[in-house]
């Protein structure tokens, strides 16, 4: 029963580590208790947030991506670089997805049909894209139009901030964030797709076995990753405006920490949506309340870092408690 | 008789919920092999891993040398002489058999490893124990038996070990590989060790231990003398209660009964040639030494490898079998010999498993139904008995027999009329095995084609209708069950081809 208690237990730390880190940047932070703040971490959410979605699927799998960061940037770049040589909003917004698509569907090509390891196709397609956003954009930075501008004033609107009930830069955007998690979650938890995702995890070859074209579902996978890489391009472009080739490397390790932190497996075949969430909530949160308590980039780079090594190891922690609820 | 070198006695062991040992005993003798034995969950494994220090009793004594000692940690246990061989091999394959014997106390000179003293002592070592293996093979060019040995000369290179545990040292070996494993012990027992031998295999208990200790439930029921009990009473000790099984005199397949499957000159890699027939409701069993190819053989039938030639009729219809997935359209289902790595996914519940084969039958548009997925697996628990707490329960902690139980649910749920079961006792109890066989025989009553692979001679005469016999990728015989006997198939079994 104990061991059962600590499963619970574990259940329950993320979103205890998240009402802590709130309560401590409270205390330490500045203006950390203000509604701008809550709008900050609203706002650096939804890019972590999208990516975290679709690279939990990923995981589920058993598999990795490390090519989000750069994907989402190259596809934030594209985007913006249309927009600018005269393409309408709407066309530039759906190329942005496209782009994310189109790379997450090479990544499962790689993986499941030319078997190469997660990890190596992946950080080939980082440095791809990556080089092509800069290729095409020539290294210049691109400017997505902003609330005021006069044409697609309506970008920020729709995606970010809006008078809305009455508020003045309502921020719209959250219902985004939580209509896809609930479509996520759906997907998941509740079809076919999902629960191929986690039976691969647990077991590729058993699952092939079972008749399921398990090569088909990852390619699917990557690519439903691929969808979620380019909406959170999209609203990463929508928060930040100004887009600079040459970056995006790094920030995939926001999206796969909350993934971990929120419970799911390295090892695949376990994890949740919802855990997820919370996981994308503590990366935001984290990187908002140190600047509140005046550390700069550098130091969230560094604590980052250490956060990311502190999920993994608590992903080892809770797989062996797994294996040994197993054993007694 | 050696004088009493390991006494556990009132061994008690608590796990959360589980009263896992109660009053647990055992006495080992310099010198003498004695079999612990007991169903799956009857305790063996958990009183060993306190003998061994992995886990602490909660009361009890251990005296080893008439002295009683408390054991810490499994290097502790080492430290006092007790040493384990555990039944999944722990070499490392790509290291030298004296790499591996003196892994993390490597002798050397200075800062720079000693391969010469290291093979030396790891070649005096293997000649004391009459092994005639070279120390500076890599082990993964020796078979199993062999491995399996080098294991226990590396459990005994611990200079002091006197109480010596092997956890189904047979499991993985073929019948003379067995033989030698048992000369070889024999051979140890002369030095004075004394052996606990743990094993689910009947017939070996008569051949090479000196007494038995049997367990239930987690209780201590009885040591006997090996030469002064039969193998019946031994097994209605560990179950208690009487199995009755008819061994099988004639074929219970109707003569008109309709072939369900043919193969035709099957090719792959490892399959040479091999055609046969298989009819409704029949059991064909599918006998010969480790790497005879019948393993190859089933998973050309269910996709699981390309094959290079032959065709696979379905009811008399050429089937198009690439890959798995055609196979089970096909209506072929697959139980491994190795439910862990082929069978199951281990950290998914019973009901995930129990659907993942026919999960398309159960979605409406997009969805999964959740409740018609309770339904099915609960209806599948019952059908079987499965024994598990509720369909929720994640499959890694279930025992071998209720695994494959999942296992054979998926299949029975899919709706497959062939199923070829490949080593379907492997790891089981007793009181599972006869259950498992209940079951085939039902099934193949109830008209299901089913192919069973086995290396024990005794269940395939048991069990089957037919057998067919493969020796080095062919097949190279075919015998009905009343013209088959244990050596009519030992000698197809090893009818090699020459040249």
């Amino acid at each position: 029963m104990q061991n059962h208690k600590k499963l619970d237990m574990q259940k329950l730390l993320a979103p205890l580590a998240l009402v802590i880190l709130y309560i401590v940047f409270s205390i330490f932070g500045t203006n950390f208790l203000s509604l701008d703040m809550v709008k900050n971490i609203l706002e650096s959410s939804y890019y972590i947030g999208f990516m975290a979605f679709g690279v939990t699927f990923i995981i589920i799998t058993g598999g990795i991506d490390l090519s989000l960061g750069t994907v989402m940037m190259c596809a934030a770049l594209l985007g913006g670089y249309t927009f600018k040589q005269g393409w309408p909003l709407i066309l530039s917004v759906l190329l942005t997805i496209l782009v994310g698509v189109v790379f997450g569907f090479i990544n499962g090509n790689l993986i499941a049909k030319l078997r190469l390891p997660p990890f190596i196709a992946t950080l080939g397609t980082q440095m791809m894209a990556g080089g092509l956003g800069s290729l095409i954009t020539k290294v210049q930075s691109q400017t997505w139009p902003t609330a005021t501008a006069e044409v697609g004033g309506w970008f920020k609107k729709v995606f970010i901030r809006a008078e809305l009930f009455g508020v003045k830069g309502f921020p719209v955007g959250v219902f985004w964030l939580v209509g896809f998690f609930i479509i996520a979650a759906l997907i998941l938890h509740k079809t076919r797709f999902g629960r191929y995702a986690f039976a691969i995890g647990s077991n590729e070859e058993a699952t092939r076995l079972s008749g399921i074209k398990v090569g088909n579902w990852k390619v699917a996978v990557y690519t439903l990753s691929g969808f979620f890489i380019g909406m959170s391009g999209l609203f990463y472009a929508a928060a930040y405006t100004t887009i600079t080739p040459g970056t995006g490397a790094g920030q995939e390790m926001n999206g796969i920490t909350g993934v971990i932190i929120g419970g799911t497996s390295m090892s695949g075949g376990s994890g949740s949506m919802v855990g997820t969430l919370i996981g994308v909530f503590i990366m935001s949160v984290l990187k908002n309340g140190l600047s509140s308590c005046g550390l700069q980039a550098p130091w969230q780079t560094f604590l980052t870092g250490a956060v990311v090594i502190g999920a993994v190891l608590l992903d080892i922690a809770r797989t062996n408690a797994a294996n040994r609820v197993k054993k007694s | 008789m050696g004088e009493i070198i390991l006494r556990m006695h009132g061994i008690q062991k608590y796990f959360p919920g589980v009263h896992a040992l109660d009053n647990a005993q055992l006495e080992v003798r310099a010198g003498e092999v004695m079999a612990l034995i007991g169903e799956n969950g009857a305790g063996k494994s958990t009183l060993m891993k306190i003998l061994t220090g992995v886990y602490t009793k909660d009361a009890g004594e251990i005296e080893l040398f008439g002295k009683p000692v408390e054991i810490h940690s499994p290097r502790d246990a080492q430290a006092k002489g007790v040493s384990i061989v555990h039944q999944e091999l722990n070499l490392m394959q790509d290291l030298t058999v004296a790499e591996n014997i003196f892994i993390g106390r490597e002798p050397s000179k200075g800062l720079l490893l000693d391969q010469k003293e290291q093979n030396r002592m790891a070649d005096e070592l293997l000649k004391s124990l009459h092994l005639n293996i070279d120390a500076k093979t890599q082990v993964k060019r020796l078979t199993v038996a062999k491995q399996q040995m080098v294991e226990i000369a590396k459990s005994l290179s611990y200079n002091n070990t006197k109480v010596l545990i092997m956890d189904e040292p047979s499991a993985a070996l073929t019948e003379s590989e067995i033989e030698d494993l048992f000369t070889f012990i024999r051979r140890l027992k002369e030095t004075g060790v004394g052996i606990v031998y743990i094993s689910h295999r009947m017939d070996e208990l008569k051949q090479i231990t000196d007494r038995i200790t049997v367990m239930r439930d987690g209780q201590y029921v009885d040591t006997v003398n090996t030469a002064e009990t039969t193998i019946d009473e031994v097994v209605q000790m560990m179950v208690g209660r009487v199995i009755y099984e008819e061994p099988k005199t004639h074929s219970n397949v109707a003569p008109d009964a309709p072939v369900v499957l043919e193969a035709e000159h099957l090719v792959s890699d490892d399959v040479k040639d091999v055609s046969f027939q298989l009819h409704k409701g029949e059991i064909l069993g599918f006998a010969g030494l480790m790497g005879a190819g019948r393993t190859e053989t089933a998973r050309l039938l269910c996709g699981a490898d390309p094959r290079t030639g032959g065709t696979i009729k379905i009811n008399g219809k050429a089937a198009r079998i690439r890959n798995p997935h055609d196979a089970v359209a096909a209506g072929i289902g697959y139980l491994s010999e190795d439910r862990k790595r082929y069978g199951l996914c281990l950290g998914l519940s019973v009901a995930d498993n129990t659907v993942l084969a026919s999960l398309e039958r159960f979605s409406a548009g997009p969805l999964v139904n959740d409740g018609k997925i309770e339904a099915a697996s609960k209806e599948y628990i019952e059908k079987i008995r499965t024994k598990t707490p509720s369909h929720k329960t994640l499959v890694r902690s279930l025992s071998g027999g209720n695994q494959q139980k999942v296992v054979l649910a998926k299949w029975l749920l899919r709706d497959c009329d062939v199923l070829i079961f490949d080593e379907p006792t492997r790891g089981i109890d007793v009181g599972a095995k006869s259950e498992i066989y209940k079951l085939m025989n039902q099934l193949a009553a109830e008209g299901k084609a089913i192919i069973m692979i086995s290396s024990e001679l005794p269940e395939l005469l048991r069990m089957s209708d037919r057998i067919v016999v493969m020796c080095e990728g062919r097949k190279t015989g075919e015998l009905m069950i009343d013209e088959a006997t244990q050596e009519n198939i030992m000698m197809y079994a090893t009818k090699r081809e020459v040249g």
